[in-house]
C-alpha cells in the first residue's frame, strides 16, 4: 500500500517542479536530485534487477514447477500407459511381461466386439455432440444477442446452475426420470407412448444433458464477442437475418462452437459411469477399459483399447487447431 | 441485428423450453427426496421427511463430504500456483515449444477421464511404487484443475497488458513488489473464478478418483455411486443431490458478482 500512496505523489511533485534545462536532471553520474530515493542494494533488489534484465531466467522460474509437475505426473504416466499397450499379461501369474508384442493392438483392431463397441461409442459421442450444438446454438444466441442485460444475467445463472450440480446427481436424476414408473412414463402414457427405458437412447439423452452447459458456455462467450456494430453494418448493407447469421455471426462463432464440441465429444467418448447408470446392458469403450483394468486385471489390453479414444481425440484436436478453437476452451 | 418479432418470440420459446428440460430432472430429484417410495416411482405415493433426517445423521455421508472438501481445497491451491505460473510463461514470453506446453495444459481435461485415470493408476502403483491414498487423489485432481486456473488467468493477462507493471518497475518497484501491489490485484478476481471452477471440478470428479483413491478413501461422488443402487439408500442420495444443488448457488452467486464488478470497471 505504501508504494501505491507514495509513488504517484513523488511523481507528481517532480512534475510540478519548475522545468529544468535538459540534461541537468539526467546528468550522467550525478545524484538524483529529488523524488524517488535510490533503492538499497538488498539481495532481493539485486535478484530483482537480475531478473528484469534476464527474461530467459524469468521464464525458467515460471516454467520450472508446472513443467516438472505436468511432465512427471502426466507425460510420464501417459507415455507409460502407451508403452504398456505393447506388453502382455502372463495368464498364469497375472504379472505384466515386458516383451514387445502387437497382440493387444491387433486384438483390439480386429476383434468384432471391439469394432462394434468402438463404432457404437463414436456414434453415441457424435450424436450427443450434434444434439448439444443444436440445443446450445439457439439458447446461446438468445442469451448473447436478444435478451436484455438483466435477462442475460438470469439466463447465465440458470444455465450455470446445473453445471455445478454433481455429475452423478444428474445421471441419477435421469435414471429416475426414465425409469419404468418414472415421470416420463407418467407423462407419455396418456398419449400411448412409453419411456425409452434404460439403454442406448437413455445414454444419449443423459450424456447430452450432462454436457449441455459445457457446450452452451463457450458458444455464448463466442457469440458475445461478435460486436453488435458488425451486425448493424450487415443490416445497413441490406443483409437480412439469415445471410447475416451465415456470413457474419457463424464464421466468427465457429471456433467457440468447435471448442464446445471438444468437450461433449471427448467427455462422451470416455464415459462409462452414465452407461452403467442408465445404459442397461449396453457397453461403451470406457466400460471395456474399466473391466480390463479391474476384474480382468489386463492393463495391457485396457491400454490398447484406450489407444482408440486417444487417437480419435488427437486427430480431432489436430484438425481443429487451426480454427483457434483451443483458445476458446 | 434486426430480428422480426416472430423470430425473437420463437427464440425465446425455444430457449425457455430447453431450460424447462434442463430443470425437470432436478425437480424430480427434489420431489423424490421427500417421497415415501424407495424405487423412485412417480407420482410419489406419499411424502416423508425421514430421508432428510437420515441423511444428516449418516456418518458415511458426512465423512465423504469432509474428504471431498479436503481434496478439493488442496488440489485447488496447487492448481492456482501452477496455473498462474504457466499462464505468465505462455502469455508474456514467446519460446520454442510454447504450443506444446499449451497442449500439455489442456490435455488432462481434453482426454477422457478414464485414460487419465488408468494412466495415473499405473503411474502411482507400478512406476512410483506408492500405494494409493488420499494424496494420490489430490495429485490427480490438481493435474486436471490447472487448466481452469490457466484459462481464467491467461484471459485476464491478455486483457490487462504489461503497461502498469512497466510503470511500476520504472518507479523503482522490484519484481516481488510489482507482483504484490500491481499484478496480483489485477488478477484477483480471475484467480477466484478459476479457483472456484477448479474446486467444483475436483469436488464433482468421479472417474479419475475411482482409479486413484486408496481403499479407505471415500469422496462424496464415490459415496453417491456406492449408495445409488441400494434401495434403502437411494432416497438419501436424492437428499444429498438436493443439498448439493442448493449449496452450488453460493459459488454461482460469487462468480456472478465477480463478473458484474468486471463489467462495471471496464
Amino acid at each position: 500500500m505504501t508504494m501505491n500512496a507514495t509513488a504517484p505523489a513523488s511523481a507528481r511533485s517532480a512534475a510540478s517542479d519548475p522545468p529544468e534545462p535538459d540534461g541537468a536532471a539526467t546528468a550522467p553520474g550525478g545524484p538524483p536530485r529529488r523524488g524517488i530515493p535510490r533503492p538499497k542494494a538488498t539481495p532481493a533488489r539485486r535478484a530483482s534487477v537480475f531478473l528484469s534484465s534476464h527474461p530467459r531466467v524469468r521464464l525458467g522460474f515460471l516454467l520450472a514447477a508446472p513443467l516438472f509437475w505436468l511432465g512427471l505426473v502426466y507425460v510420464v504416466a501417459l507415455a507409460a500407459l502407451l508403452v504398456t499397450a505393447f506388453w502382455s499379461v502372463n495368464s498364469f501369474t497375472g504379472e505384466i511381461t515386458t516383451e514387445w508384442t502387437l497382440d493387444n493392438v491387433i486384438t483390439v483392431l480386429t476383434g468384432s466386439l471391439y469394432q462394434t463397441v468402438t463404432f457404437r461409442t463414436i456414434g453415441v459421442a457424435l450424436l450427443v455432440t450434434i444434439i448439444d450444438v443444436a440445443l446450445a446454438l439457439p439458447i446461446a444466441f438468445y442469451m448473447a444477442k436478444v435478451a436484455s442485460p438483466r435477462a442475460r444475467r438470469l439466463l447465465v445463472i440458470a444455465v450455470l446452475m446445473p453445471l455445478w450440480a454433481s455429475y452423478l446427481v444428474k445421471a441419477y436424476a435421469w435414471r429416475s426420470v426414465l425409469s419404468q414408473d418414472g415421470i416420463l412414463e407418467w407423462v407419455l402414457a396418456p398419449f400411448g407412448l412409453h419411456t425409452p427405458g434404460y439403454g442406448l437412447p437413455a445414454t444419449v439423452i443423459t450424456l447430452s444433458y450432462l454436457w449441455l452447459p459445457y457446450v452452451i458456455l463457450p458458444i455464448f462467450a463466442g457469440l458475445e464477442r461478435v460486436p453488435d456494430s458488425l451486425l448493424e453494418a450487415s443490416a445497413d448493407l441490406g443483409g437480412k437475418t439469415w445471410p447475416t447469421i451465415r456470413h457474419v455471426v457463424f464464421p466468427m462463432a465457429l471456433p467457440a462452437i468447435i471448442a464446445g464440441t471438444i468437450f461433449s465429444f471427448s467427455l462422451s467418448l470416455g464415459d462409462y459411469i452414465t452407461v452403467n447408470i442408465v445404459g442397461g446392458a449396453s457397453q461403451m469403450l470406457g466400460n471395456l477399459v474399466y473391466t480390463n483394468v479391474g476384474a480382468a486385471n489386463n492393463l495391457p489390453l485396457a491400454a490398447a483399447i484406450a489407444l482408440i479414444p486417444i487417437a480419435i481425440i488427437f486427430g480431432y484436436l489436430a484438425l481443429v487447431r487451426r480454427t483457434g478453437a483451443l483458445d476458446n476452451l | 441485428m434486426r430480428l422480426s418479432r416472430l423470430s425473437r418470440t420463437t427464440l425465446a420459446v425455444v430457449a425457455g423450453l430447453i431450460l424447462v428440460i434442463v430443470y425437470v430432472p432436478l425437480f424430480v430429484v427434489l420431489v423424490n427426496s421427500f417421497s415415501t417410495s424407495t424405487s423412485l416411482s412417480w407420482p410419489p405415493p406419499g411424502f416423508t421427511l425421514e430421508w432428510w433426517q437420515r441423511a444428516f445423521q449418516s456418518a458415511g455421508a458426512m465423512e465423504a463430504v469432509g474428504t471431498s472438501v479436503f481434496v478439493a481445497i488442496i488440489a485447488t491451491a496447487i492448481a492456482l500456483v501452477l496455473g498462474t505460473l504457466i499462464s505468465f510463461a505462455l502469455q508474456r514470453f514467446d519460446f520454442f515449444g510454447r504450443h506444446t506446453v499449451n497442449l500439455l495444459v489442456i490435455l488432462p481435461i481434453a482426454l477422457p477421464g478414464i485414460i487419465t485415470g488408468i494412466a495415473l493408476n499405473n503411474f502411482f502403483r507400478t512406476i512410483m511404487g506408492v500405494p494409493l491414498s488420499i494424496w494420490t487423489v489430490v495429485i490427480a485432481h490438481a493435474t486436471f484443475c490447472i487448466v481452469t486456473v490457466f484459462n481464467n488467468v491467461i484471459a485476464r493477462l491478455r486483457r490487462t497488458g504489461t503497461k502498469l507493471e512497466e510503470a511500476s518497475a520504472d518507479l523503482g518497484a522490484g519484481v516481488w513488489t510489482t507482483f504484490r501491489l500491481v499484478t496480483f490485484p489485477q488478477l484477483r478476481s480471475a484467480l477466484l473464478a478459476g479457483g472456484l471452477l477448479a474446486f467444483a471440478l475436483s469436488f464433482d470428479e468421479i472417474i479419475v478418483t475411482t482409479f486413484t483413491a486408496g481403499s479407505g478413501v471415500t469422496t462424496l461422488p464415490i459415496f453417491i455411486l456406492n449408495n445409488m443402487f441400494r434401495p434403502n439408500q437411494a432416497p438419501i442420495v436424492s437428499v444429498i443431490a438436493v443439498v448439493l444443488v442448493l449449496v452450488s448457488i453460493i459459488p454461482i452467486w460469487l462468480a456472478q458478482r465477480l463478473s458484474g464488478e468486471e463489467q462495471q470497471r471496464r
